[in-house]
């Protein structure tokens, strides 16, 4: 599946029995007909008393570690790779 | 612009070691790979010829190269050790290798990369090299930053640039010594410094030892720690890039945990460097920053703000 937005590849990931899909540039997120009510639904229980255990086999995975000066969206997830990657990559990651 | 009376004697130059290699020398045209006042690249054939730096004397170069040729598996080995003098510059050989395609992100070895460096750093240096030359040539930038925006009016970023610099440890600034001269270092590693050898499809290697020596080894993985802090490179493929080198081993972070302490002050200096580069050549072309070349900027505006991690590592 292509994103929508910046065509680049979507992987799927399953977050807590809700298969999402993010995107490999972008980082952007779509969900399926009935996905966010699943979401919201699993985030009620969790705020319940005794929540269960998380059971995460194919983790969602987590922003790497990034510096205090780096940029806002830098490290989460941010939306601005995709426009920008092909420029980033052959105009700045070749050079001294 | 004027043509740089050093490419036809280079030219020649590069033919002639070609020929000496291959009887049978399709001969076609001599390309011109690179033709910037540190260095011209010519390639003819299976033969590159580079001209270095014009102030780069034989003490400087010849270990290096010396280096290159005891590492085959690391860096991709000259055709001779010695260099020779062609007009004043110094000129060495070098099989043809297959670059990375700037053109395909999706094809960036950053494994391979990673690897290469995770290797170099835990390899003893093969013969005495002087200090990698990366603060060196990060200093070069901001002198000529200052230059250049002297006079005029301090183009905007200057002093953001100048600020974040002012940040920066000694050692970094080149101003003392690295506090690490043990560690082998690239000195200057993007994605323009690898290639397979042999073309097309053998081992990525890494190429240019102009600025290898030893020193602090998280500056080589400073670029990439910049790009990604400035959002040039995706988090996906600087996860990739980081964890392919803690795999292999590599000493410039540790194993596992938060590798920014280690990380923050080569980045820091890295991302200042590609900024006084970029404005430096925006003030020349008489244009503005483009959108990428404004993050950097945009970072160092941000560093003033955040001192360097002086409790961790090397900040000192």
């Amino acid at each position: 599946m292509q994103c929508p937005k910046c065509r680049a590849p979507m992987h799927t990931y399953n977050r807590n029995g809700v298969q999402i899909e993010q995107c490999s540039g972008c980082r952007g997120i779509f969900l399926d007909y009935g996905e966010l009510e699943a979401l919201t639904r699993l985030e009620s229980q969790w705020s319940q008393p005794a929540p269960p255990p998380p059971a995460a086999p194919q983790a969602y995975p987590a922003a790497p570690q990034a510096p205090a000066w780096g940029a806002p969206h830098g490290g989460h997830h941010g939306g601005h790779y995709g426009h920008r990657r092909h420029k980033s990559f052959g105009h700045m990651l070749f050079s001294s | 612009m004027t043509p740089n009376p050093l490419l036809p004697a280079l030219t020649a130059r590069a033919r002639a070691a070609a020929h000496a290699r291959t009887s049978g020398c399709p001969c076609g045209a001599t390309v011109t790979l690179a033709d910037r006042p540190d260095a011209t690249v010519v390639r003819h054939a299976d033969t590159v010829a580079k001209a270095h730096a014009p102030d780069l004397t034989p003490a400087d170069l010849s270990p290096r190269l010396t280096a290159a040729a005891r590492l085959p598996g690391l860096l991709l080995p000259p055709l001779s050790p010695t260099p020779v003098d062609l007009h004043g510059r110094l000129v060495s050989f070098w099989p043809h290798g297959t670059p990375v395609d700037p053109t395909d992100p999706d094809a960036a070895p950053w494994e391979a990369a990673a690897t290469l460096l995770a290797r170099l750093h835990r390899t003893p240096a093969p013969v005495p090299l002087p200090p990698m030359r990366g603060p060196a040539k990060a200093a070069l930038a901001l002198a000529r930053l200052r230059t250049t925006a002297d006079g005029t009016d301090l183009a905007a970023g200057t002093t953001a640039v100048l600020r974040a610099w002012d940040t920066l440890p000694a050692w970094a600034r080149a101003e003392a010594p690295q506090p690490d001269t043990t560690t082998l270092c690239h000195g200057d590693l993007h994605l323009g410094q690898l290639v397979r050898h042999p073309a097309p499809d053998g081992s990525w290697l890494l190429i240019d030892v102009d600025d290898l020596g030893v020193g602090v080894p998280a500056w080589d993985l400073g670029r990439p720690a910049a790009w990604y802090a400035c959002g040039l490179l995706p988090p996906d493929e600087w996860s990739r890039f980081l964890a392919a080198y803690r795999a292999a081993g590599g000493p410039a972070v540790p194993a596992d945990g938060d590798p920014w302490p280690a990380l923050d002050i080569p980045a820091r200096a890295l991302a200042v460097q590609t900024a006084a580069r970029a404005i430096t050549k925006a003030l020349a072309e008489e244009r503005l920053l483009d959108e990428v070349e404004q993050s950097l900027v945009d970072a160092c505006d941000r560093m003033a703000a955040v001192p360097p991690e002086l409790a961790h590592g090397y900040a000192k």
